[in-house]
């Protein structure tokens, strides 16, 4: 499933306006140790995460994650999302909880 | 042995905001060069360890790759303060990284086990003058 219609599915509010959300999600990940994801993620999966700085971008990137989303509204600075524009990067903002957002996404059929 | 690439690249103390720019430039070569895509997974992990290494913990330094026809290296070089007690670092867990590193989600005392377990060999020099880890992979 592409991140455009997880998007639509889950009521993901887009921030990265102008990117496209044609990635395929394969799997999920929610995790906010930056060392952990990097050790852990593979291609393709969408990662939830309350860490919003630079360096989220920078695992997204180099993992080639499908996307990347912030739970409970929170704010992400600009600088974090002029970078992921920048780098292709697709980040998702939602109102919902990291468990909420990732019991979704397993609803959707991601990662299983 | 052929030397088909070599590039230094310059990592300043606490420069949070490039960090992980110079593992991406890597990436990106590998790529380039057509290296397996489970190669790259593996570099790009120990690759950016390292930096984050250099960046959080050292005075700053260079990371050089080498790309030669069956080997890429990554050799990272910093100016100090050393690693006192080398085997203690390697522990999964352990780490000398502040509070405001943390909260970032770094400091998992994963930096050094994650490039040992992700490069087919590891070696690592340290003294107070500075350290050098050195990474290498098998194409």
């Amino acid at each position: 499933m592409k991140t455009a219609e997880i998007a639509e599915k889950m009521g993901l509010k887009l921030l990265t306006d102008g990117l496209a959300e044609e990635a395929e999600v394969t799997d999920g990940c929610v995790c906010d140790l930056l060392s952990w994801v990097m050790a852990r993620g593979e291609a393709g999966m969408a990662w939830v995460t309350v860490q919003t700085h630079l360096n989220v971008i920078a695992v997204a990137c180099l993992h080639d994650f499908a996307c990347v989303i912030i739970p409970e509204s929170i704010d992400v600075p600009q600088a974090t999302i002029d970078k992921a524009k920048e780098e292709g990067v697709v980040i998702y903002s939602s109102s919902k909880t990291s468990y909420a957002i990732c019991c979704e996404l397993y609803d959707l059929g991601i990662g299983k | 042995m052929t030397m088909i690439y070599t590039r230094d690249y310059e990592i300043e103390k606490e420069d949070f905001v490039a960090a992980g720019e110079v593992s991406a430039r890597i990436k990106n070569k590998l790529k380039q060069l057509g290296v397996a895509p489970a190669l790259i997974r593996k570099i790009a992990i120990a690759s950016y360890e390292a930096e984050i290494n250099m960046i959080i913990h050292s005075y700053g330094g260079h990371m050089q790759l080498d790309i030669d026809e069956d080997s890429i290296k990554i050799t990272c070089a910093d100016t100090g303060p050393g690693i006192p007690d080398i085997d203690l670092a390697m522990q999964e867990g352990y780490s000398t990284a502040s509070d405001t590193v943390r909260e970032m989600g770094f400091g998992a005392g994963m930096g050094l086990p994650n490039m040992s377990k992700n490069s087919d060999n590891m070696h690592i020099e340290s003294s107070p003058a500075g350290t050098t880890v050195t990474l290498k992979f098998q194409m």
